[in-house]
């Protein structure tokens, strides 16, 4: 396999500069309260995880960070500057994400996709395309060579020409990052990068996250299998019903027992609620 | 030797009894084109002569000379040509054609000769052979081991090939325009779409569409001096050049829509308002008695503000709509061609400013002049006089290789990914960076401005604009020959902006039931083939979204095509 790391996205902050910085973010959906109230602070070249069960408010949290949804109160500092809640204007200051239910131009080839992600990148104009000077041929030309290099760089060097609707789901999730980090991002959210992998490709996801973290990229990973976030991250936030439980370093954060109890329940208090809820409604 | 191993399989030596049924059948096929088929010479062209195949005749050699050549093809003709074409496939399409056209031939001389009495036994003859084949090739086994895209032949064979492809097209198109019999016309396209896809079903388009795909360059230029050499085929007769130059400014006018609709997917309803606009600043500012605006410049100068207006409007109607959701955009484009209509129908002085001379248009715009080369005038270019039509051909084809530039080179560029990328699944590409609503935008208005500087020429060519030439029915047709045509390629637009424009021209049937015949069409095609006729590969998969063989298909050929360009560099 090709590991020829791609050239560190631009000026790096010093390591452990906070790059991201989100304060009293809420999201809600005319009753329901998805994110409530959530803080999140991602230094420069570090791994941050992010659990919590089914329904927490994980991907209404990314959708917050990056401009897909605009958040009811909060806001988003992403180097300093609050972002507008408009996913372009976050792309190009430096924020890629990967989607939980993956979302890939399927008729497109791979490397077209990654392609695409240098839009923001890149500069070609419509008078410039059409007229096809030496400017639009070397641009074009870097353009598919990063691509190449990221496909590589993934591992998916050699599938370049197939369509993305043709790839096997693994690594559908893997050009997924590839054309996330051809946007290049100084953080990359990865909502459940493994979801669907064996073991051995949750593992290559794992070396390939190490990977991009050493480019000097601050990463956020949402993820269930817990043994994989423990692992790899230096910090890990668990969300419950939109709320922040606890953060701290995995060990904390595993050895809490709240953590458990929110994955695993407690059968005679969630039924307490339900009667309660149902006296509520009568 | 290896191959001989591989194609014994295919190529037996000895003479199946299919083989046979089906040679017999090519024979009399051939031998009853020779002979007379009715002794009525008013009927069909002339078939009654023996031993000199009229017109229709010909078709059926033509079908029985590639039967033949499949015929052969299976007993081993070429070496390696079994992994090229599926002969029994291509065989049992042209037996179908065959057949389907005789019968039609001998209910044709039942009703027009009239009756069968008057037929002679040359039709029956071929009739029969035509039976004969569809016997034998029906049993035939086809061939697993084909596999055209595979096939690498050297690159001047393939040029060979293109032009081959192209001299017949050419061939075609004067034959058909030339046709005057309705009947011989529409046995014509039968025949023509037998052999299309007797050869596709063979399997040579998959190929070719590969070689197409490598040899993009000499495709365009070949077509392009194909449509230059058109008028000449002519002698100076304007009956088809006028014809000619309508389907070419409607076709020109369509490529502009499919930027639209096929690269960006904005289904625009109100194209045709933008074509208007450009016609009527065009005529507004031309020396008719009956334009209302003073300045008078140079027709270049008219073309490119006729466009500006013309984009100027798109960038009104767009800007608004575009940041909404799709459906939308179609229903305030719909509204617009109406206001349009509306607005041009009242700009008579009575209520607003006199500009647009309300119903009755603006006539007599005189003849385009650009230099001192008039464009009513006849020009003799190596003695063959080319008339008005021709001349307004030539400049609408260099529009056309205009606009085909535009369109190509914007798909092959970051603004062309952009689009596909908002087609495929418009959030995920705005959360990659693309700027969804200025491409969008971009898109639009840059085929508006299209549109205006096809219609600048239009008005001329017409000689006068008036608003009902400007009607929603019109970009119907547009989207018409496009959907049937193909969204996002420039072929299947030509080819659906002929086939719409010439079958009124050519058969009355028709013209006097246009709508009807349309609609059935786009029916049909959205039944069997929604990606139109020669359709873009992506096109073709977004349709397509469960064909899992056609996107292995269709990644294949791709690989294919790129992969000699890549060893290369
Ligand atoms: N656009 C929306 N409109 C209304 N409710 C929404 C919307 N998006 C999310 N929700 C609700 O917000 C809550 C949180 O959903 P979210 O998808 O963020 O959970 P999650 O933590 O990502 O869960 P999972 O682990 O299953 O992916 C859910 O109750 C969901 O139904
Ligand atoms: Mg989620």
């Amino acid at each position: 396999m090709t590991t020829s790391a791609p050239e560190r996205p631009a000026a790096a902050a010093p390591t452990g500069s906070p790059v991201l910085e989100a304060t009293g973010v809420v999201m809600r959906f005319g009753g329901l309260t998805a994110v409530n109230n959530v803080d999140l602070r991602v230094n420069q070249g570090e791994i941050v995880g992010l659990i919590g069960p089914n329904g927490a408010g994980k991907t209404t949290f990314f959708n917050c960070l990056t401009g897909m949804y605009k958040p009811t109160e909060g806001q988003v500092k992403f180097e300093g500057t609050v972002l507008p809640p408009k996913p372009r204007a976050v792309v190009q200051a430096g924020m890629a994400r990967t989607f939980q239910n993956i979302r890939l131009f399927a008729n497109m080839t791979a490397l077209e996709n990654v392609m695409v992600g240098r839009y923001c990148r890149t500069s070609a104009m419509a008078l410039t395309s059409i007229v096809r000077g030496p400017k639009f041929r070397r641009e074009e030309e870097a353009t598919r060579a990063r691509a190449q290099e990221l496909l590589n760089f993934v591992g998916l060097g050699r599938t370049s020409e197939h369509l993305a609707r043709n790839l096997p789901y693994g690594d559908q999730r893997r050009l997924e990052i590839a054309r996330a980090l051809a946007t290049d991002p100084k953080l990359i959210l990865l909502d459940e990068p493994t979801a669907g992998m064996n073991p051995k490709e949750t593992e290559e996801a794992k070396q390939l996250i190490f990977r991009i973290r050493d480019m000097g990229l601050a990463v956020v990973v949402i993820e269930h299998d817990m043994r994989f976030i423990f692992s790899l991250c230096d910090r890990v936030l668990c969300l419950v019903r939109g709320e922040t439980l606890i953060e701290g370093s995995p060990h904390v954060v595993q050895s809490d027992p709240r953590v458990i109890e929110a994955y695993i329940g407690k059968p005679d208090e969630d039924e307490l609620e339900e009667e309660a809820a149902k006296e509520d409604h009568a | 030797m290896t191959t001989s191993q591989t194609t014994a399989a295919v190529s037996n030596p000895r003479p199946s009894s299919q083989w046979l049924i089906t040679l017999v059948g090519v024979a009399l096929l051939i031998i009853g084109c020779f002979l007379s088929w009715s002794y009525v010479p008013a009927l069909l062209g002339n078939l009654s002569v023996n031993f000199f195949p009229g017109a229709i005749q010909i078709f059926m050699i033509i079908v029985g000379v590639l039967g033949l050549f499949f015929l052969l093809l299976r007993k081993g003709l070429f070496p390696g040509a079994h992994k090229l074409l599926d002969s029994a496939r291509g065989l049992r399409a042209l037996s179908v054609t065959a057949a389907a056209f005789m019968v039609l031939v001998v209910i044709v001389i039942g009703l027009q000769a009239p009756g069968l009495a008057n037929a002679d036994p040359g039709v029956f003859v071929t009739l029969v052979g035509a039976l004969a084949m569809v016997a034998g090739s029906f049993r035939m086994p086809s061939d697993p081991t084909v596999d055209p895209i595979t096939v690498h032949l050297p690159s001047w064979v393939e040029i060979l090939v293109i032009v081959a492809m192209l001299t017949v097209v050419l061939f075609g198109a004067a034959y058909a325009l030339g046709q005057e019999d309705g009947t011989v016309f529409s046995l014509f396209l039968l025949f023509l779409a037998g052999l299309v896809v007797a050869l596709a079903r063979a399997g040579l388009f998959s190929w070719f569409g590969v070689i197409a795909q490598r040899n993009r360059r000499v495709i365009m230029l070949g077509a392009f001096a194909v449509a230059f050499l058109f008028p000449f085929t002519q002698n100076g007769s304007d009956a088809n050049m006028s014809i000619a130059t309508q389907v070419l400014i409607f076709a020109t006018t369509a490529l502009g829509l499919n930027i639209v609709v096929g690269l960006a997917g904005l289904l625009d309803l109100g194209y045709i308002a933008f074509l208007g606009a450009g016609a009527y600043v065009s005529a507004m500012m031309s020396h008719s008695a009956f334009a209302n605006i003073g300045w008078k410049p140079p027709f270049l100068v008219v073309v490119i503000i006729s466009a500006i207006v013309s984009s100027a409007l798109g960038l009104i109607i767009g800007s608004p709509t575009l940041r909404v959701s799709g459906d939308y955009l179609a229903i305030v484009t719909l509204a617009f061609g109406e206001i349009f209509r509306l607005t041009v129908n009242n700009l008579d002085g009575n209520n607003g400013p006199d500009l647009t001379n309300g119903p009755n248009g603006i006539p007599g715009i005189p003849e385009l002049e650009i230099g001192s080369f008039n464009f009513g005038d006849t020009h003799n270019v190596l003695g063959i006089p080319l008339g008005r039509f021709a001349n307004y051909y030539f400049l609408l084809l260099v529009v056309a290789a205009i606009i085909i530039t535009v369109f190509t080179r914007l798909n092959n560029s970051r603004i062309g990914r952009g689009w596909v990328a908002i087609r495929e699944d418009e959030k995920a590409a705005e959360a990659m960076g693309v700027n969804v609503f200025g491409l969008k935008l971009f898109a639009f208005a840059g085929g508006a401005f299209l549109a205006g500087m096809a219609g600048s020429i239009k008005a001329h060519q017409d000689v006068s604009v008036t608003p009902d030439q400007y009607i929603f029915l019109e970009s119907a047709f547009l989207l018409a020959a496009i959907v049937l045509g193909g969204m996002g390629t420039v072929a299947g637009v030509l080819v659906g902006a002929t086939v719409l424009k010439l079958l009124p021209e050519k058969l009355r049937f028709v013209a006097d039931y246009r709508l009807l015949t349309f609609g059935l069409l786009l029916v049909l095609m959205m039944r069997f083939r929604p990606e139109g006729l020669v359709p873009s590969q992506r096109r073709a998969l977004e349709f397509h979204e469960d064909d899992a063989d056609l996107a292995e298909r269709i990644e294949d050929a791709h690989i294919e095509a790129v992969t000699p360009m890549e060893g290369r560099a």
